[in-house]
């Protein structure tokens, strides 16, 4: 933290959009203030235990689920590719524990509650690794062997969305990218992993970052963070001195949730809008999460897979804290690992508190798109009539009207959901946060869009 | 999860759930601001105190009693409608700011058993036969008010001079009743009127009052700033427009209480900000032509309920431009 605190930060920031990225950060009306609650942020990263047996799901991205390599009985080594699928949406899943490959089960996918195969391997104690690709310098490589060597890792969005990282780096001809945006803002309440990456493994961060420059390479590339991380904003700004990445520009930005959704990060830095129902590559921008980027410089430089990751446990623990936590690591054994639930705590979930979804099962396994497991006390809700108070309009990042969303899917409207936008709405929950009838506007508004996609699909 | 535990969540399980401890599966987000409806209600009353307050100082127990009768009979009729109906009762205080609204837009000599009447009004048939709150279309208390004007239209009328408590009623006439050329009042007669100490309905009488109490719940997020600032911007260029004295058309009558306390009501108001500009302006643009050209003073109210009508039209026509919506019709086109 620079003696004069917070100005000097914006100071040192050049580039065109200076002014604009200063009043918008000022100025933005939309979203919601939250309770922070970072109560892992001064715990410092540390390994998980390896636990006896992993359960590795076949699906962990939001494309296509892979077919697995391996059958029961089978010995694999940690690093091992065990399932692979060859559509292009799709992205491998591996060995994450060295042993014997004693089963299959079934788990419920968290986001979709689509039942998926996963592979159940019971560990040998040994942890042995497979010979790992020769690390390689990125100059070494092509763009289509970086492209190659990302999706061979198993690379997903690590912010939660979990789209293949190679299909995010291979925008269509057509589609010329000319801003990246590192996503650092983590506005969800609780979680701290990409705080403490940031904060502990910034360089591999930037050093990821550079390899998605070489292989998109944007005319700007911008690092946003909110300034609620102060600590990782001086950090990050110092390493991108140190390193000489001086074309990398950070972007802090106002502690405002939902802050760190693409769709809103790319209207506060370029005040550009991303299309409905299209990508950020439409505006000629992609985005990719802090973790995201430290594991393509693992996968690159390291030649490592993709086979853990930073798991924020928290909230109604003993101990919250960031575990280096290998997939397939039940959510029973993290939460021991912290002291165990507190008294009263009920509900278990996946995620953070707003997106995050709450799990009936501790043996549920931690995949490629978790990136907290926080542990609270819960209580049922009831819920009453609108009462029109607009204040869900008022907030919605999108500009939706999300209570009249709500009142059309609960009438089973659903074409008329379509008509007020519905597929613009990124579920950031907001809405239902804000609303004072405890209406759960946003599982109506996913009900909606599951019931639209099943009419679309049998079309 | 493993497959003796992965259970009826998915649609397609059936089998026994086996929870660890009994978790609470619930939809997102896990967090809630808090602000609950009836936490909104309830500061709506604790702001409408200030008008009361002042109605008690300036009527005395007259005030007093209307108000018992209005918030206690609305109550009740509550409780009675939703037993009726099946439902649960919920003291939620939405009846408790209908009927504390009710009786500050009411003569304080006004009897009793009227405003029960009125208040039973309010509640059963504006507010509970159309589905209770959030699906009534027009304001209750003041749906309850007209109720009244038009069936005690002599005892509504009768206006008194403020005698706190315990000195006998003088009838007067309230400054905006029968003057249909209205002449400049000296200083004092407007300091009268900010203050309250004039003839008039019990909680309408004390513009600094009132002002005090909406302040607040703007203060707190609760009602939007916009409606009352364009309500009585509006009645002031409309004044302006017909000749008429402005500062007399703001602390007349109903029209700080109406502004701040009615027109404010979330149910029967728009729902978009450009909505609330709109719904404003027809507001004022209504309030002087009726006082000015109608056959009743009433015009906060009539035109309040009016524009309650014309709310769903105006929230079809002004509906907010999602974000990312002009650039695909760029991109399509």
């Amino acid at each position: 933290m620079s003696p004069l605190g917070y100005p000097c930060t914006w100071l040192k920031i050049s580039g065109v959009n200076k002014l604009v990225i200063r009043l918008k950060k000022r100025g933005t009306p939309y979203g919601v203030k939250v309770p922070e609650s970072k109560l892992s942020e001064g715990s410092p990263i540390e390994p998980a235990p390896l636990p006896e047996k992993v359960i590795i799901p076949l699906q962990q991205n939001i494309g296509a689920p892979c077919q697995a390599l391996v059958k029961r009985g089978d010995r694999v080594l940690t690093g091992q590719k065990i399932g692979d699928s060859e559509k292009f949406v799709s992205a491998p899943v591996h060995a994450t524990l060295s042993g014997e490959v004693t089963g299959t089960t079934v788990v419920v996918n968290p986001p979709t509650g689509a039942l998926v195969e996963a592979l159940v391997i019971t560990s040998d104690g040994e942890d042995k690794w497979v010979e790992l690709e020769a690390p390689k310098k990125p100059e070494a490589l092509s763009v289509k062997e970086i492209l190659e060597r990302i999706r061979e890792a198993g690379l997903v969005g690590l912010g939660g969305a979990a789209f293949p990282t190679h299909v995010k780096l291979s925008p269509p001809k057509d589609k010329k990218i000319d801003t990246v945006i590192l996503n650092g803002c983590e506005c969800e309440p609780y979680v701290t992993s990409d705080h403490r990456l940031m904060l502990e493994q910034g360089e591999r961060v930037l050093s990821g970052l550079n390899i998605i420059k070489k292989v998109l390479s944007p005319e700007a590339v911008y690092v946003a963070i909110e300034d609620n991380k102060e600590d990782a904003i001086d950090h990050m700004e110092g390493l991108i001195a140190s390193l000489g990445f001086e074309d990398f520009k950070i972007v802090p930005l106002k502690s405002k949730y939902p802050m760190g959704a693409e769709k809103t990060l790319i209207d506060m830095i370029l005040g550009r809008e991303v299309p409905i129902g299209g990508l950020p590559l439409d505006v000629g921008v992609v985005v990719h999460n802090v973790s995201t980027a430290k594991a393509i410089h693992d996968a690159i430089i390291d030649g490592k897979p993709l086979i853990e990751r930073v798991v924020t446990v928290t909230g109604a623990v003993a101990t919250p804290k960031n575990l280096l936590t290998r997939f397939g690591t039940s959510l029973r054994n993290l939460i021991e690992y912290c002291g165990g639930m507190d008294g009263k705590a009920n509900k278990v979930i996946l995620g953070g508190p707003m997106m995050g979804i709450a799990q009936f099962d501790l043996d549920f396994p931690v995949v490629k798109g978790t990136n907290s497991v926080l542990v609270t006390e819960g209580t049922p809700i009831r819920e009453q009539d609108c009462i029109s108070c607009g204040k869900c309009i008022e907030i919605c990042p999108m500009r939706l009207m999300p209570t009249v969303l709500a009142r059309y899917a609960k009438a089973g409207r659903y074409d008329e959901c379509k008509e007020a936008y519905i597929d613009d709405c990124f579920e950031c929950g907001a809405c239902s946060y804000t609303c004072p009838a405890n209406i759960p506007i946003v599982q109506y508004i996913k009900v909606a869009k599951k019931e639209l996609a099943k009419r679309a699909a049998s079309k | 999860m493993t497959q003796e535990g992965s259970q009826g969540l998915t649609q397609e399980g059936s089998q026994e759930a086996i929870h660890d401890r009994g978790f609470l599966i619930s939809p997102g987000p896990h967090l809630w601001k808090g602000l609950s409806v009836s936490k909104i209600m309830y500061l709506v009353v604790l702001a409408l105190l200030f008008p009361a307050g002042a109605g008690v100082y300036f009527f005395g127990y007259n005030a007093l009693s209307v108000m018992g009768v209005s918030v206690g009979t609305a109550i009740l009729t509550e409780y009675l409608c939703k037993r009726l109906r099946g439902q649960a009762f919920v003291m939620d205080g939405s009846a408790v700011v209908t009927g504390l609204l009710l009786a500050l837009i009411l003569p304080p000599t006004v009897s009793l058993w009227m405003v029960a009447i009125g208040s039973i009004f309010a509640i059963a048939i504006v507010k509970e036969a159309f589905g209770g709150l959030g699906h009534n279309i027009f304001n209750p208390a003041l749906g309850g008010r007209a109720f009244m004007s038009v069936s005690f239209s002599m005892e509504m009328t009768t206006w008194v001079l403020p005698m706190g408590f315990g000195a006998d009623a003088i009838t007067s006439a309230t400054p905006l009743s029968g003057t249909s050329v209205w002449q400049p009042f000296d200083p004092s007669v407007y300091q009268a009127m900010f203050l309250g100490n004039i003839g008039g309905c019990i909680g309408e009488t004390s513009a600094l009052l009132i002002i005090i109490g909406g302040v607040f719940l703007i203060a707190r997020g609760i009602i939007n700033w916009r409606i009352p600032a364009v309500y009585i911007g509006t009645v002031v260029l409309m004044a302006l427009g017909l000749g008429e004295d402005p500062l007399f058309h703001i602390l007349a009558g109903g029209l700080m209480l109406g502004a701040f306390f009615m027109a404010t009501d979330y149910v029967t108001s728009p729902l978009t900000n450009r909505g609330k500009i709109i719904f404003s302006v027809a507001l004022g643009v209504l309030t002087v032509l009726i006082r000015r050209f109608g056959g009743m003073p009433e015009g906060v109210c009539y035109s309040i309920l009016f524009m309650n009508a014309i709310t769903p039209l105006i929230d079809r026509y002004t509906k907010v431009r999602p974000y990312g919506l002009v650039k695909r019709a760029e991109g399509a086109g």
